[in-house]
């Protein structure tokens, strides 16, 4: 009689299998091995794991749990109670209503649902509660284990003045500042003129951009110090501040740091993530083209330095910014688990979270340094719900009426928590994912970017594709040109789209005539048997009016199968494309070419809107008599925009500083609007007297409602 | 005398051609010199020795004058308003060279106020009428011509429209107008009022036979008005038409109001107030393109099944985003069309009426490439409920594609009625039953899908099972009741101290849609991402469907 013993080791094997297939049943954010460490099965681990976090990294912790057969609990505010974490997730508990502070910062309701679920472990993920050491205290009375560094790091390193001194002790490089609180503007001032301009006023609690302001005057100063401490107050609940000298034209490069229990530390290479806008990272690449292996090391040594000083455990950041001759100086270190490690994962084969739970449970590290690798390049875009015509990025919200990840090409990864139907509301960040791509070279991670990029859709809301669409292909990025200040000094004027060449135009005019020519051919076909015949002469050629950006140009098309022969401007262009007009994805080959366009929408009235090398071009189709009879048509009148404001994206008023009958400078401020924790000013155009307000403090407001009228 | 016989001449120059150019010689011989005679008979009679070729020029003159309606400067001046001819717009609505005229040789019989004189007659007159092919498709066209005594009717005009719309009822095929006339020929009186009767009679005979639709591209404005009314849609050119029964100076006059034509009768205004017309477009070239797009979805007839069109989008294909657009509290709206445009090929949704009565969504929509006409209550606006309005938008479109066989698929989140003393005093009641109506004489293919709410009698209207719904579901959302829990509780544990706990109660037993299933009244539970999977298979079964109401003259509508 063969006795078969089930063994733990097996066990949690056969989980595993479970999990996974369930994952792959429910979860959108699927994609390639982007780490190849195996995991040990016989190694004990936690057997529930809550994730006090929402979004894309909820899924990722979850996503990890799972291949180690850890059963995972989520918690979530009422609005997100079919959101894919809770979806993913084994277990879910509602820690309460939508604004953060009442949910995903409620501690009380967080310990309760761990005592609820039994989990022995708590994975924060980035933000919410990941640096509060209170809530790490919370957790270490109760016998629950912080899956993070202990509280006595994360109290050192999220105080940023206290961090400064201790890197200072620990021999790493600072920045030269001011290391105490600031009380009011007028010592804010003080503080800076000793520094000397410019200064950086930021949150001594904060990270993320938020609560940071740039100061190169007195006046600054003061504006600064109150933004400042109003932001730091809503996101941190603490508005201490801090000054420091600015270091301009800087680059951003952070160190991964991993430590055990042990007394063991390891640096995971660095993190290139200068392309920012307002302070906050919009694309990132691991290597950096900028640092040799001396560089490296001295960065990695220090980080290391700085991490054994404070005994830290568990997966960390120490930030650095780079000067042009690679001086760089600490910045902070982040005791958590930032938003661009996959891109670390990619280069080093390390499964991070893996690591966190591994250590977290009290096992040293497996890895020598040396064991570390740099294998190929890897590039993180975020993809975010914003208008990136507005400042770089202004939120924007909606539902994902359409949504396709380019899941199905080599070597992408894409961390995201969201899937068709899922709602972008103001209450949360605006993330809709990280893109990641990765190649043995930058230059071959960067094509299978743009590609990744073109073949996204994202419809429902506004998304900043075209900008880093444009990021990935400017000859500066490419080059490794890049500084913190990329993109103001490549757009100073703000972005504006993708700038098209004659050839790529003409591509453009090209391919929207043949799609327009076989939709309307499309539209002859009706099926089954008809009463009446329906007589249809074959036309093989047309002659149409394209135009763009006010440039109207005449087209001959004609047809042979699914391929056309445009002639634009004298130059024969040969389109072909299977012409399926249900796709979101438009895939033609242009006179060989091969290129991957969105139709977003298409009107009857010849209307063409087409995503096109990332950028939306509205295009007008029709025939030449269409055409030619346009100059009759009435001109629609403008609304004047001089005299009226608008909300430019959806938020909350959080002061309005004028009434009717005040009389306003241009420039002046009029109200503050709050989205997604940012504080925006809004001013006012020209020099006017109010006519009528349309919004008060504390009401919600959405995208192009009517905020005050000028007379 | 001579003056005399050149007018009958003239009244009967149709039949007498060939002699009036004798009659013209004779007179002109009177009057003038012996050489002008001497050389005008010279021409004449060689003209009269080969008389098919001054007829042939004749006709070309007669053609080439019909093309330019009233002249170069009319044409101008209506251009500079904006607004394009009647032939222009009749090359734009149709088929490249599909065209082809009826009539551009009628002209007005008018002998009084002067308009008998030669300068007075167009050829055609001032409407162009004929058939053509919008995407391959028959169709009968006319065209008013405004640069033609601002396209005023005269009896010629009226019996022009009249004989394309009795060739369309004969052949089964649309009959679109394109509106842009000032009103009656004044001048013309009694026989004017004919033709619009004349008109009206056909719009009426034709109502339910073949599609008929409207475009209003200038004024439209006294009688005239009716004719597009009884027509099945009424669409608007924004800024450049107009409808009403009469205009502001005459408003003035009666009732002191003062009114622009465009507060009065513009787009704007029927589209969103008073509910006359069905959608108004940005200008003339938009509203005739968007036509042939609308166009596309209408069978030609009542005899024509719903067309089906060539299809890209998979009739199988789930809709993942549907399973999270209704939101978990009951009392949080969201946005029908979110389901619709998820729901239907390629996202391609036609809506009629999109600016009046927004509590209730209609328009037209494909199924695996087969027209069908989308009802569905708005959450967002006024949470869906039914009012007056909304009743009234429902009914006229669930008639229409009732008549033309088109299959109805009707989505409901529906509270109820709206309460109050407006609607009551209004006739809530009457209007209301308008749409029960229309829904139970429906004989067409009706799929429902309870998305939410299906209270009350308003359950019952929005194509309910008991209304001879074909294939009614139920999202696992759907809560079908009498009214909702709050309102119930109070009725049923009238007085008991604890409201919360029996609230509970009742959203366990019937906030849900086992009730109604149990009974059979919905006939599946299904999740939401299969909608349009279930809806495209059970349309093709339904496709043979055959349902007659008994015989009867006509239904008694409550209008």
């Amino acid at each position: 009689m063969a006795a078969y013993r089930v063994t733990p080791a097996w066990l949690r094997v056969i989980r595993a299998v479970k999990h996974a297939s369930l994952h792959s049943r429910c979860c959108v954010l699927l994609s390639r091995a982007e780490y190849s460490t195996a995991y040990d099965y016989n190694e004990k681990t936690f057997d529930k794991i809550l994730i006090a976090n929402r979004g894309e990294i909820a899924c990722r912790v979850m996503k990890t749990c799972k291949l180690m057969g850890i059963k995972t609990v989520a918690v979530h505010s009422d609005v997100d109670s079919s959101a894919v974490h809770v979806k993913m997730a084994d277990e879910a508990v509602c820690v309460g209503p939508a604004p953060t502070s009442k949910s995903y910062l409620n501690m009380d309701a967080i310990m309760d649902a761990v005592r609820r679920t039994g989990a022995q472990a708590v994975h924060p993920g980035y933000g919410f509660l990941s640096e509060n050491k209170e809530f790490a205290r919370r957790l270490a009375a109760e016998g629950v284990t912080f899956i993070g560094p202990d509280t006595d790091a994360i109290q050192a390193m999220g105080d940023k003045i206290e961090s400064k001194l201790i890197a200072k002790a620990a021999n790493v490089n600072t920045i030269p500042g001011f290391d105490g609180v600031v009380k009011d503007a007028e010592e804010a001032v003080k503080i800076s003129n000793q520094i000397g301009y410019p200064v950086m006023i930021k949150a001594s609690a904060g990270g993320g951009g938020k609560g940071m302001r740039i100061s190169w005057n007195d006046d600054e100063t003061r504006e600064g110090f109150r933004f400042s401490s109003q932001e730091a107050a809503s996101s941190f609940g603490d508005d201490r501040l801090l000054i420091e000298k600015y270091i301009d034209n800087p680059r951003h490069i952070e160190i991964q740091v991993l430590a055990d229990k042990h007394g063991n530390a390891l640096w995971l290479n660095e993190r290139e993530c200068s392309i920012q806008r307002r302070n906050q990272k919009v694309v990132e690449e691991a290597p950096s083209t900028f640092l040799d292996p001396e560089t490296r090391r001295a960065m990695g040594e220090q980080a290391v330095s700085l991490a054994k000083a404070v005994k830290y455990s568990s997966a960390g950041t120490v930030e650095f910014l780079v000067d042009s001759t690679k001086n760089f100086y600490f910045l902070e270190m982040n005791t958590r688990l930032q938003v661009e490690h996959p891109i670390t994962e990619c280069i080093t084969g390390l499964d991070l979270v893996q690591q966190m739970i591994h250590v977290a449970k009290g096992y040293p590290l497996k890895h020598k340094q040396e064991d570390v690798p740099i294998n190929g390049w890897a590039i993180e875009s975020r993809v975010y719900a914003e208008d990136p015509y507005k400042s770089f990025g202004l939120p924007s919200i909606g539902r994902l009426s359409q949504y396709q990840e380019p899941v199905n090409l080599p070597n992408v990864r894409v961390d995201s928590g969201i899937e068709e139907g899922s709602d972008i509301s103001i209450y949360y960040d605006p993330m809709i994912s990280k893109l990641v791509t990765y190649g043995k070279t930058r230059a071959e991670a960067l094509k299978k970017m743009e590609n990744a990029l073109d073949n996204y859709v994202i419809r429902g809301v506004t998304h900043n594709i075209p900008l880093l669409r444009e990021i990935i292909v400017h000859p500066r990025f490419i080059s490794g040109d890049i500084s913190t200040n990329f993109l103001p000094e490549v757009y100073p004027e703000g972005f504006k789209g993708h700038p098209l060449t004659a050839p790529e135009r003409r591509e453009l005019l090209a391919t929207a005539a043949a799609l327009s020519v076989a939709a309307q051919l499309r539209s002859q076909k009706f099926l089954g048997d008809l009463r009446v015949s329906n007589t249809q002469q074959e036309r093989r050629s047309w002659e149409l009016c394209v135009e763009l950006d006010k440039g109207a140009h005449m087209l001959g098309v004609t047809r042979s199968g699914s391929a056309y022969t445009v002639e634009v401007d004298g130059e024969k262009l040969e389109v072909c494309g299977d012409w399926n007009l249900a796709s979101a994805l438009l895939n033609v080959t242009v006179n060989g070419t091969h290129r991957t366009l969105q139709c977003l929408s298409r009107s009857a009235a010849g209307d063409i809107s087409l995503q096109y090398l990332g950028t939306t071009f509205k295009l007008r189709v029709v025939s030449k008599l269409a055409a030619a009879l346009s100059k009759h048509m009435p001109e629609k009148v403008p609304e004047d925009t001089s005299s009226i404001l608008r909300s430019p994206m959806p938020g909350t008023v959080v002061a309005v500083s004028v009434k009717p009958g005040d009389t306003v400078a241009g420039g002046q401020e009029i109200c503050v609007i709050e989205a997604m924790k940012m504080q925006n000013s809004m001013t006012a155009a020209r020099t006017a007297k109010v006519k009528s307000v349309h919004c008060k403090a504390g009401e919600t407001v959405g995208e192009g409602d009517l905020l005050v009228e000028l007379e | 005398m001579a003056m005399a016989a050149l007018t009958a001449v003239r009244c009967s120059r149709g039949l007498l051609n060939g002699f009036k150019v004798s009659f013209q010689t004779l007179t002109q011989a009177k009057n003038g010199t012996a050489a002008a005679i001497r050389s005008d008979l010279l021409r004449h009679s060689r003209c009269y020795s080969v008389a098919h070729l001054s007829v042939q020029e004749r006709i070309e003159k007669k053609r080439s004058a019909a093309l330019v309606g009233g002249g170069q400067m009319r044409i101008d001046a209506q251009h500079k308003r904006g607004k394009l001819t009647a032939r222009e717009r009749v090359e734009l609505l149709l088929d490249k060279d599909s065209f082809v005229e009826y009539d551009m040789f009628v002209e007005h019989r008018c002998s009084d106020f002067g308009m008998e004189a030669d300068n007075n007659k167009y050829p055609g007159d001032s409407v162009v009428t004929g058939q053509g092919r919008i995407n391959g498709r028959l169709v009968y066209v006319f065209s008013q011509d405004f640069t033609v005594f601002g396209g005023s009717l005269s009896g010629a005009h009226a019996q022009k429209i009249c004989k394309v719309m009795d060739q369309a009822m004969m052949v089964g095929a649309p009959v679109i107008g394109l509106n842009d006339s000032g009103g009656a020929r004044i001048q013309e009186g009694v026989e004017s009022l004919a033709g619009y009767a004349d008109i009206f009679l056909r719009n009426v005979m034709a109502s339910g036979v073949v599609p008929q639709i409207s475009l209003i591209m200038g004024p439209c404005a006294g009688g005239a008005v009716y004719s597009p009314a009884l027509t099945d849609f009424t669409f608007m050119v924004k800024d450049t038409s107009y409808l009403f029964i009469t205009g502001p100076d005459v408003v003035k006059s009666v009732t002191n109001e003062d009114v622009t034509q465009e507060e009065l009768g513009g787009a704007k205004t029927h589209t969103a107030v008073s509910g006359v017309a069905h959608k108004a477009f940005e200008n003339d070239i938009d509203a005739l393109l968007n036509l042939r797009e609308f166009f596309n979805f209408l069978p030609l007839s009542n005899k024509d099944a719903s067309p089906v069109m060539e299809c890209h989008d998979p009739s199988d294909r789930l809709v993942p985003g549907l399973d999270t657009v209704v939101p978990s509290e009951t009392t949080k709206a969201y946005d029908m069309l979110d389901i619709i445009q998820a729901t239907v090929d390629e996202r391609e949704f036609f809506e009629i009426m999109p600016n009046y009565a927004k509590n209730i969504v209609v328009g037209f929509a494909r199924m695996n490439g087969r027209t069908v006409g989308i009802v569905g209550n708005q959450p967002k606006v006024a949470s869906g409920c039914l009012d007056i309005n909304s009743s009234v938008k429902g009914a006229r479109f669930v008639r229409f594609c009732d008549a033309f066989n088109i299959p109805i698929i009707t989505f409901v989140d529906v509270p109820g009625f709206l309460p109050g003393t407006s609607q009551e005093y209004g006739g809530i009641i009457r209007h209301g039953a308008k749409l029960l109506f229309a829904f139970a004489e429906a004989t067409v293919p009706k799929i429902t899908i309870i998305t939410r709410k299906a209270y009350g009698g308003a359950y019952d209207v929005m194509s309910s099972k008991h209304l001879r719904g074909d294939v009614n579901y139920a999202w696992p959302s759907a809560e079908v009741a009498v009214m909702g829990a709050k309102g119930a509780v109070q009725i049923i544990f009238r007085g008991k101290a604890n409201q919360a706990e029996a609230e509970a109660e009742y959203v366990e037993k019937f906030a849900n849609p086992f009730p109604a299933a149990v009974r059979g009244f919905v006939d599946d539970i299904i999740q939401p991402s299969t909608t349009r999977k279930r809806i495209c298979r059970d349309l093709e079964v339904l496709a043979s469907k055959k349902q007659s109401n008994p015989w009867k003259k006509h239904a008694n509508i409550p209008l």
